[in-house]
């Protein structure tokens, strides 16, 4: 199965500087857990390293199956899925108001976290086997189906944030497969006028009051303004060089929620400074643009299709997180991609480079 | 593999989309950068000093106000621990929720707990707003408990002010409270914020920049809960001076004994005559200061403002009464010394005379008296006579000389100034012109008239002391923190030189109204040559009084004085007894007979002399008998 001789084709610089941001985001994680009281670090470090390294096997398990194989089997993966995102629903433990996870015994993890990965390989799938001519409004319907039934069933957890993260995912892969961007933003059109419906009937009150608070963050220092005001003041207290590693008062004093979570690289702003964001910035960016060179690369659609979706999932992650982070976007459940804390994230968001390094492997035609 | 060979137009699409996505990211992230950018260093020292401000607070650590004693060490004025429960607001989310369990837990009032929270509302948000005030154990206990549905809540330890000897001397003492915001404006309280610990009257007032020493503060860092994690730096409070006061609690505790037993509201000061001391000094009503000390409530607050009795009132020093036939001892040494007579002269008492074509009524028909049987019996007609001579003017130039109708300058605030006629004053305040015939009503201490009761103690200290005016004080001297003693320099006193024979003859005529066949034999104490003049001040005129009567009002009785020193030949006392609607001056004499009793006794070292009984009904004496109502009402 697999290849030895493929072991050569690995890009390595990809899997550098995935190392690294996994390091940062670990060492990260360690200062937002530490309690400067006790001098200790929590066990929610010790468990991303676990995650990390789980993570390390889950994607060179992805990288040993030959994507088109895994692509022909996409149905019934797509359909393991739907299956544990319905347990997920039925059976699943609550979390912050929302079902989310799902355990079998001792592991435990967020099925949702997988969605994008799956659907971008039914998709890759779908519209990589029948890209001559143009495509039929039926074959529009059909991956809109897909799309629709994980992220009716994730958005009931309810987890909208995660859901969301799906439509770039499979959007981007429609665009490449043929999709008018004539037609999206006609979608985009529709989804602007129905804005106020949707924020009517659609939102819950605290979607409301995040939205609202963003618009204005001063208007209720205590409320929902609070996370975004105090990440605003934690980026900007950090200066050029930053307050230095376990330093930072805003990360260590508790001043920010879910620091080692949604708030990771306020975290590093804060401690590393603005130095410290220009080395993860650039190593984002060269992650993203080295993932794009693979779909260049791609021997077929698929592959192309796959690993584009893939990096598009990931770049609207990292983008809108530090956005958020910065103060400067709502305050979403979102994590970071390879920073945050968080084992179902780090094992999916390796897992997707797993499938990004097999589509530039196995590239050429033999 | 079912996977085809791609087409050579979708392979062109995809070349061109990922092309765009590479240019967007680099866009998107070039963006980043900027914002970053901006944010961290554009904005940085903003941002910093508000990451300063959310994790370091500063504590303040009041000062306890500094202790006052009495002339013998005895403590007037301490300190005792409170606890006031406190709020960081910074750390609550809903604030009415937040007061409503507060209240819930303690059972405290929730109008005052929100008052307290607005009127603060402008102070920094990480200083604690105090919203209970020596809160008892049980509600410390209550909010501890409960810590958690109460973020923010402080406990703090206070020095609480204690005044042990709660009503008496009240007056003197004064009370404290948080400073007002007009208070705040004026150059006094400078340097003050909101919320601190003032005095409001009394010495607490008076002395309020040496007692209130100076706040400590400390600096801790907390974390978003509002846990202390560690202290930074911590100035430690000193302790404001402690004040000694020239009051003896003895001879306070005896007048306001005194005062009770006879049960009359009024005012009394008790000098030193040799330096202006003040030995005591009484008001009553009285309140009790403790109930300022953690924060009056509003209904008390009203209730003591509200009282017509206006207990608030320092009556020795803000009361303005006619001084009736007290009076008499300043035409006295007026006529002596402008010498208009001489001791010996003889008037002859009818019962009254017609002065200005109008008659004018004594209580008595005197018969032929000379100055001392005139001050001795009070007699009106020879002092209608004497006024007569002297004129306005030579009296308010002696009244005014002996400390009347102007401020006498105690070391006590909001001090008022009683009024002694002139010509002059009638012109400038009526426009009109003086009538001779009002000179024979001042003449008496009635008319226009009227002094404060502590200058009429100034007044008789200066007669006692041969002219001597003192501005009285009640400061003896302050310790700072280093135990060094100050004493403030004792000002000197405004001299009128009085000849001894005007001395001599005057203490004679007060000797005999208290030793021999006099008003005011009730002040009488054998061996001690105490001298001393009564007085009834008229509250309402005889027309107003045939009007008001049968109604029986006590507001309707007229006032008693005494004024009085001893011994006659060695002054070291003298002061004065206001009984307001005392009716008789006589009925206040037993009151001076009381400190005086006291002083005397502590003076010898003997045992202090118990506490009068409560009042007896008023005995009425011959002279009582003899009095009539007529135009004037004095004795």
């Amino acid at each position: 199965m697999f290849e030895h001789r493929l072991a050569v084709y690995i890009d390595w610089l990809l899997v550098g500087a995935i190392g690294i941001l996994s390091a940062i985001g670990a060492a990260m994680v360690f200062s937002a857990t530490y309690d400067p009281t006790s001098g200790s670090v929590g066990p929610a470090f010790y468990r991303q390293l676990v995650a990390l390294a789980l993570g390390g096997v889950a994607l060179i398990a992805c990288l040993m199956v030959d994507y088109r194989t895994l692509a022909d089997r996409s149905f019934i993966i797509y359909a393991g899925l739907v299956t544990l995102l319905a347990l997920t629903l039925l059976a699943g433990t609550e979390q912050g108001g929302a079902q989310r996870w799902v355990g079998i015994g001792p592991l435990s993890g967020q099925p949702s976290e997988l969605g994008r990965l799956v659907l971008a390989l039914v998709l890759a799938s779908v519209y990589g086997r029948s890209n001559s001519g143009p495509r039929s409004l039926r074959d529009w319907l059909v991956g809109g189906a897909v799309v629709a039934l994980p992220f009716v069933l994730i958005a009931r957890q309810p987890d909208l944030g995660t859901a969301v993260t799906l439509l770039p995912v499979c959007l981007t892969i429609m665009v490449f497969a043929g999709l008018r961007v004539r037609v999206l933003v006609t979608l985009g059109l529709l989804a602007v006028l129905a804005t106020p419906l949707v924020w009517a009937y659609g939102l819950e009150d605290y979607q409301q009051r995040r939205i609202s608070s963003f618009l204005d963050p001063e208007q209720d220092p205590q409320g929902a303004g609070y996370q975004q005001r105090q990440a605003r003041i934690t980026v900007g207290s950090g200066g050029l060089t930053g307050r230095g590693f376990l330093q930072g008062t805003q990360n260590q004093y508790n001043f920010l929620p879910v620091a080692h979570n949604d708030f990771i690289f306020s975290v590093l702003a804060e401690e590393l400074g603005f130095a410290g964001v220009s080395v993860a910035l650039v190593l984002y960016l060269f992650v993203i643009l080295r993932s794009l060179d693979a779909a260049r690369v791609a021997r077929d659609s698929t592959g192309t299709y796959l690993v584009a979706g893939i990096v598009a999932g990931f770049a609207f992650q990292v983008v809108y997180n530090i956005t958020m982070s910065a103060g400067l976007a709502p305050v979403k459940g979102l994590t970071l991609p390879l920073m945050s804390f968080g084992g179902s994230s780090i094992i999916a968001t390796l897992m997707g480079f797993g499938l990004i390094l097999n589509v530039r492997m196995r590239r050429f035609r033999n | 593999m079912t996977s085809m060979p791609r087409p050579a137009r979708d392979d062109r699409r995809a070349r061109n989309l990922l092309w765009l996505f590479q240019n967007a990211a680099l866009l998107v992230f070039a963006g980043l950068f900027v914002a970053f950018g901006h944010v961290q260093i554009g904005q940085h020292e903003r941002f910093l000093a508000m990451a300063a401000n959310n994790h370091q607070r500063t504590l303040s650590l009041r000062a306890p106000r500094g202790p006052v004693l009495d002339r013998d060490g005895e403590v007037l004025v301490e300190n005792r621990h409170a606890l006031n429960i406190s709020l960081a607001r910074d750390q609550v989310e809903d604030l009415d929720a937040w007061i409503r369990r507060l209240v819930r837990v303690t059972g405290s009032d929730e109008a005052a707990i929100t008052g307290a929270v607005e009127r603060h509302s402008h102070d920094p948000s990480g200083r604690p707003i105090v919203i209970i005030r020596d809160a008892s154990l049980e509600q410390v206990a209550a909010v501890a408990a409960r810590k958690l549905e109460l973020p923010g809540l402080v406990v703090e330890q206070v020095p609480m002010r204690h005044y042990p000897t709660a009503t008496f001397g009240a007056h003197t003492l004064g009370y404290i409270g948080e400073v007002t915001d007009m208070q705040l404006a004026q150059p006094r309280f400078e340097g003050l914020r909101s919320g601190a610990i003032i005095g409001h009257a009394g010495v607490e007032y008076a002395y309020n920049a040496r007692l209130m020493g100076t706040d400590g503060a400390r600096h801790v860092i907390v974390n978003s809960l509002g846990r202390e994690i560690e202290t930074i730096r911590e100035v430690v409070p000193v302790e404001g001076e402690q004040l000694q006061l020239t009051v003896d609690s003895d001879l306070q505790r005896a007048a306001e004994e005194a005062f009770e037993a006879a049960g009359f509201d009024g005012a009394a000061a008790v000098m030193d005559p040799r330096s202006g001391e003040v030995l005591a000094l009484v008001s009553r009503p009285a309140y009790d200061p403790n109930a300022f000390a953690a924060g009056i409530d509003a209904a008390a607050w009203t209730t003591l403002t509200g009282d017509p009795l206006k207990p608030l009132q320092n009556r020795a020093l803000r009361g303005r009464y006619s001084p009736g036939s007290t009076f008499k001892i300043v035409m006295a040494v007026a006529g002596l010394e402008e010498g208009v007579v001489k001791p010996e002269d003889q008037v002859v008492c009818r019962g009254g005379g017609v002065f200005y074509r109008r008659f004018f009524a004594c209580h008595s028909t005197h018969g032929s008296v000379d100055l001392p049987q005139a001050l001795a019996q009070s007699c009106n007609t020879y002092f209608y006579r004497l006024g007569q001579e002297l004129g306005i003017d030579a009296i308010h130039k002696w009244a005014t000389a002996l400390g009347l109708g102007r401020l006498t300058g105690i070391d006590l605030p909001h001090e008022v100034r009683g009024l002694i006629p002139s010509r002059e004053w009638k012109r400038a305040t009526h426009g009109e012109r003086w009538y001779a015939g009002e000179t024979i009503s001042v003449a008496i201490g009635q008319g226009q008239v009227s002094v404060t009761p502590l200058s009429m103690a100034v007044m008789m200290s200066a007669v006692a002391n041969g002219g001597r005016v003192f501005a009285p004080r009640v400061l003896r001297g302050s310790f700072d923190v280093g135990a060094s003693r100050t004493s403030p320099e004792p000002p000197a006193p405004s001299v009128v030189q009085l000849k001894p024979e005007t001395v001599a003859a005057v203490r004679q005529g007060l000797w005999m109204a208290v030793n021999g066949i006099g008003t005011a034999r009730r002040a009488r104490l054998p061996g001690r040559d105490v001298i001393g003049k009564t007085g009834t001040a008229q509250v309402v005129s005889l027309s107003g009084r045939r009007a008001a009567a049968g109604t029986s009002d006590r507001d309707l009785r007229d006032h008693g004085w005494f004024v009085f020193a001893a011994p006659r030949d060695d002054p070291r006392i003298a002061g004065v007894v206001f009984a307001e609607h005392g009716e008789h001056g006589y009925l206040a004499a037993p009151i001076a007979r009381h400190v005086m009793e006291t002083f005397f006794a502590k003076e010898e070292k003997r045992p202090l002399p118990a506490s009068p009984l409560p009042a007896t009904p008023p005995v009425t004496t011959a002279a009582d008998a003899a009095r009539t109502v007529g135009a004037s009402g004095a004795e």
